[in-house]
Parts: structure tokens; sequence; C-alpha cells
């Protein structure tokens, strides 16, 4: 398995260089508090390719769930731009935001991900419901992304009857059935053992890149990082480093985190 | 870049109500049950508001009349007036006055010669041809102003085995002496209580021989009646005539039926309780799904938070907890109307319930209505419910 991931991982690094699906520029986020203003992010600038799989990391505090905030149209940015297939979020009205998150992201969250009332068909296919568009082929499709991830017997399963990787899986499913231009993942192995861990990012990062969708997780565990493009590191808010190749990624992946 | 504007299917909020309401279904029943038995109790109250209220002002309401004259200074309480029935002659004399006519009321024993079965009724005296006798809806209504001719309403049929055709026997006191009279039953009409009695009509000269007398009455032989009931020409002049009647005829007072029923006694008082109670029993259902549906939003926050993080608009998340609350306050209105339904069938008709009265329709939409009402603080609170708390954070 790991083997065929470092393979595709390789093989994506040769492709021609994908359209930019986002970037920000500058961005800011201050809070107010006692001691003057937080600078929770401090100037952020990256870009982010179609296709390409980048995981956000730093200590805690550093800003990496704010970042993931504005990225998904939830948080104003204090300052800056946040481009997405070229729209700058930072502009939006709170209507369009609300019809940007259901049209153009995809997202799993580190718990409470499902809707609890409905199954885990049901839940995928809520995406589609949410942009009016549930359609048979919406329907057959939702049921292969299942399947493909390894959940064609538990589709009528209420998430209380799946385990926390069975319910990641199908958020994945649900982040990603709607062909969203943009993937978020918070902390998406946060509750799951090791073994877990590695399969559902596994399976996110191959269906980022089959798809060619931009995607950004959040991650704790650096181990995570070995199944990404690039890796974006924040320290008090700023972003203070980038790894880029393989090597680079490897060893970050390996403990070694450089300062 | 594709711009198409992709909103929510229109049945979203139907199929997110309906699915949590289904996938919850033994909590929801749960509390489905509280309201049914809320309605219970709010269907019950009505009832016999609507029962009490009918055993007081039925006869009254029913009344071909739209006025009566009392006797001065008797407060309006029919039972305290005296007048002498020669006066419905000079207020007939009054312009705008079409028909008027005595009325007389009092509690008598009613024995049916049959069984041997008595029953308290209130036996009202009223001159044929004149306000005051109901129609029959079988046998003959009453002609002769003599005869010892009876009219039963449909109360005294129900609760003995009395018949139209039979002969019965009146009891009274009269002075000392307990009288016995015999009527025949000629016709029946309708439920006309009156006094919370189930009531029986005779001609007024009848009523006036049969009626319990003091020993002081049986001796004087004037006869008399309670009050004159007036039918006038044209309603909408009511209020005119009654002017014309206080002006030109001595020593009485006159008053609307309406006031005359708001004058029974008892009658404002009981039915003022009655409501002040279904008043509090709706209170309390308001407060029980008030708090039922706020405790719920409260552990929806995270899930709720996540479908607005998925671009869920808040309208669709205010429909579906509206739908909600509806299917759940629906459905305990249904089961408890089913329920107060089957308990109503199991009730002698002596106990004065009345379900199929203004009043439990009232109630009914009352009680749908506080499901929303009550509702409002938790949608009010899930429409404000913060996205961010999707990712944890808030701002
Ligand atoms: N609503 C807020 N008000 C004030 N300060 C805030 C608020 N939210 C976040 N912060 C501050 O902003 C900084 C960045 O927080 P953030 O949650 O983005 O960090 P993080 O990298 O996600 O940390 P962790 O790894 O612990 O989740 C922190 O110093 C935090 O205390
Ligand atoms: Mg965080």
């Amino acid at each position: 398995m790991d083997a065929q991931i470092m393979e595709a991982a390789t093989a994506y690094e040769i492709k021609p260089r994908q359209a930019v699906a986002l970037e920000t520029r500058r961005v800011a986020k201050t809070y107010p508090s006692d001691l003057g203003l937080i600078r929770a992010v401090d100037d952020v600038s990256f870009e982010v390719r179609q296709g390409e799989f980048v995981a956000l990391v730093g200590p805690s505090g550093s800003g990496k769930t704010t970042m993931l905030a504005m990225l998904a149209a939830l948080l104003s940015p204090s300052s800056g731009q946040l481009l997405l297939d070229g729209m700058d979020l930072a502009q939006m009205s709170d209507i369009e935001r609300v019809r940007l998150r259901r049209e153009k992201i995809g997202f799993t969250f580190q718990a409470n991900n499902l809707v609890p009332y409905l199954t885990a068909l049901e839940n995928v296919e809520l995406m589609l419901r949410l942009n009016g568009r549930l359609d048979k082929a919406g329907r057959v499709r939702s049921q292969e992304l299942l399947a493909r991830l390894g959940l064609g017997e538990r589709m009528a399963n209420l998430p209380s009857q799946m385990s926390g990787g069975q319910q990641q899986r199908v958020a994945i499913a649900r982040a990603l059935i709607h062909n969203p231009s943009l993937v978020l993942a918070d902390e998406p192995t946060a509750s799951l053992d090791t073994e877990r861990a590695y399969q559902v990012v596994e399976t996110f990062a191959n269906l980022i890149h089959e798809n060619n969708r931009a995607g950004i997780m959040v991650t704790h565990d650096l181990r995570m990082v070995t199944y990404t493009d690039r890796v974006l590191q924040m320290r008090d808010g700023k972003l203070v480093k980038q790894y880029v190749t393989r090597e680079e990624i490897e060893g970050l992946a390996g403990g070694r985190l450089e300062h | 870049m594709a711009t198409k504007v992709s909103n929510p299917s229109a049945d979203l909020p139907v199929f997110l109500s309906f699915k949590e309401v289904w996938r919850n279904r033994g909590r929801f029943l749960l509390f489905s049950l509280v309201i049914a038995l809320i309605t219970l109790l709010v269907l019950f109250i009505a009832a016999l508001g609507e029962g009490l209220g009918n055993g007081n002002r039925e006869y009254l309401a029913k009344l071909d009349a739209q006025l009566l004259v009392y006797s001065e200074k008797s407060d309006f309480l029919i039972a305290a007036s005296r007048v002498d029935p020669a006066l419905s002659t000079s207020i007939r004399r009054v312009p705008g006055v079409e028909n008027a006519g005595p009325l007389g009321t009092s509690s008598v024993n009613l024995v049916s010669r049959e069984s041997g079965q008595t029953l308290k009724i209130s036996l009202i005296g009223a001159e044929p041809g004149r306000p005051g006798l109901p129609p029959v809806i079988s046998g003959q209504p009453l002609r002769a102003s003599k005869a010892n001719e009876m009219i039963i309403d449909s109360n005294v049929a129900e609760r003995s085995d009395i018949k139209v055709g039979d002969t019965v026997v009146v009891q009274s006191t009269q002075g000392t002496d307990t009288e016995e009279y015999r009527l025949r039953v000629i016709g029946l009409t309708d439920s006309r209580q009156y006094s919370l009695a189930p009531t029986a009509f005779v001609p007024f000269q009848t009523w006036d021989k049969v009626r319990p007398k003091s020993q002081a009455e049986v001796n004087s032989n004037n006869p008399t009646a309670n009050v004159i009931a007036v039918r006038v020409s044209n309603p909408a002049e009511m209020e005119v005539v009654e002017a014309r009647i206080f002006e030109n005829i001595q020593n009485v007072e006159t008053a609307t039926i309406e006031k005359a029923i708001q004058n029974v006694p008892g009658y404002s008082a009981q039915q003022s309780t009655i409501q002040t109670q279904g008043v509090f029993t709706l209170f309390i259902g308001l407060l029980v799904i008030g708090g039922f549906f706020q405790i719920q939003v409260l552990q929806k926050v995270p899930q709720i938070g996540v479908l607005k993080a998925i671009g869920a608009p808040n309208p669709v998340i205010a429909a579906a907890s509206v739908l909600q609350i509806l299917i759940v306050t629906a459905l305990g209105v249904a089961i408890g109307g089913l329920l107060t339904f089957l308990f109503s069938l199991s009730f002698p008709p002596t106990v004065p319930i009345v379900f199929n009265g203004q009043r439990t329709l009232l109630a009914l939409g009352l009680l749908l209505l506080i499901g929303p009402v009550g509702g409002l603080v938790s949608i009010r609170y899930a429409v404000r419910i913060e996205p961010l708390k999707a990712l944890g954070l808030s701002s």
C-alpha cells in the first residue's frame, strides 16, 4: 500500500504544473485581548494548486485552525486577500460565503463530523441536496465513493454505528462528492489510532490527486505529512517554513523537525 | 468557471426534520405523549367549561327572545324576580316589541310512571304562542294554555325512560304538603338545560298551578311569573326597545339575554375559573415544549454548526426546526385528541362535558400553536449558532 502511494506521489511530481486553486496574500487575523491585539495569523501568503495536497503544521496556538477557518469562509481576515478560483473570500457577503461553502469547499472536521440522524449514504448525499442536485447519477456516485472508501457494507449505518475511522471516511466522501475546488481537513486523524490514521490520510491523498482537487490538512501528527505534497509550517501566526521536496517532507515525517 | 447558482433543494427542511424525528422516534414519541397528556387535560377543561356553561345557559341562549324584563331590584336573578304575568300585555304595546310572554322557572321532581324513576328537572312555564317554548323535534308542540301537557328536552329523555306519549308525575311542594300532578308528554325538544338540570316545558298556567309554593303563595292565588320574555321586531333595535320598556313600564329592570346569562348565579365565576385553568394548562404546555426543545438545541450545537459550515443556509435550519416542532406537537395533539375521545365515550351523560363545542376547536388550535411559540427561543438559538463551532472556534 505504502509503496503504491509513494509511486502515486512521485508520479504526481512529474506532472505539469497545475492551475492555482487557492491563493492567500498577506492574510492576517487579530483578536483583541487584555494584553492588546493577538496576531493569531500574521501576514501569511501561499498558494495551492489543483491536485495538490498540502499539510498545515505547527505548535499549539500557532494559528492553524484560525487559518483554516478563514480558508473555509467561516472567518473574515483582518487584512489581506484569500482568493479561491480567483474570487476574494474577504470581499463576500455572508450569504455568498454560505453558498461558496456548499459549492466550492469540502470539509472534514476533527469531531462531530457527521449529521447523527443521517446514514452514511445520506450524509454524503446531503452535500448534493444542499446544492439542489441530488439526482440518480449523484446517488450512484455517492455509493461508488463510499464503496471506494471501503464502506460498501456500511452505507445504511448511522454514525453511532460506525467506528471513528469509518466516520472520518464518510466525511471524506462528503468532502469530495460535490467536486469542490478546495478540500479542507481539520485534524482528520485526531481521534484515530496510528494504523487507522495512516489509512484515512492515504485514501484522502489518493482521492485528492485523482480528482485533481486542492487539499489542505491541518495536523498535529507529523507522521501524516508523508502523504502530502508540501508542508506549510506555522509558528506564532507566521508561515515560517515550507517543506517541498520529498526528502524534506520525509525528513519531517520521520520526526526531524527543523527549526 | 461555473457560476451556476446552486440552492438547497426545496424539500431539504422536510427531509432533515423527518429524518431526525424518525431516527430518534423513541425520544420524540415520549415527548409527544407528554404533549398528548397536556392536550387531554386542556380538552377536558374546555369540554367541562362548555358542558357546565351549557348547563347554565343553554335554555336562555336558545330562547326565541332578545330581552328579559325582571321585577325591580331583583339584581337580574331570574329566580328572585317576581312579575305579574299580565305585565306582558302592556309590554306588547311598547313600539318595537313583536311578542312578549311570561316565563316561570322552578325545580321539581319528575317521576316516570313506568319505572318509578325520579329525575330532578327544571320546569319552565311559558304561554303557547308567546316566547319561551322551544320547537319540538318530535311529537306535538304545546298549544292549549291550561292543558296538562308537557314537552321534555333531550336530557330528560337521555337520563330517564320517559318518552313522548307517556304520562308522568310532577312532584312539588305546596306549602307543607308534597303534591303530585299528572301530565302527558306530547313532545320532545333538543337539549335546553337550565340551572344545570334537564328541562321540561309546560303551558304557563299549568306551571303556575304545579310549581312549588310556600304556604302564603298557596293561600294567595295570584298568578306569578319570574320574568317576561320579549321578542323585538328588529333585533338591531334591541337596545332602543329595551330603553322604551324601561321608561314605560313601572317597577321593572331589563336585560339582554347575554346579560341575563352573565347574571345566572355562579355562571361568570365558574366560567372564569375554568378559563383560568385552561389558560394555565396551556401556559404549562408552552413552558414544557419550550424547555424540551431548548435542551435539545443545546445538545445539537455541534451538529448544527457542522450543517452550517458545510453550507446549509439559516432559512433551512429554521424551517427544519419549525417543522420538527410541528411534527411532534401535531402528533401529540392527535394522540391526545384520540385519548380524549376514547375517554369521553366512557362518561355517562350526566357528566357535563361537551366536546363538540367551539371551545374544543379553539383549544386544539391553541395547542397546535404553543409548539412553534414555545419553541421560538430554541429556533432563534439554532439560527444563531455559529458555523465556526464546527471547528471548535468562536468569534
Ligand atoms: N476567538 C478568539 N479570541 C481571542 N483569541 C483567539 C481566538 N481564537 C484563537 N485565538 C488565539 O489565536 C491563536 C491561534 O489560535 P489557533 O486556534 O488558530 O491555533 P492552532 O494552531 O489551531 O492551535 P492548536 O494546535 O492548539 O489547535 C492562539 O493564541 C489563540 O489563543
Ligand atoms: Mg487548532
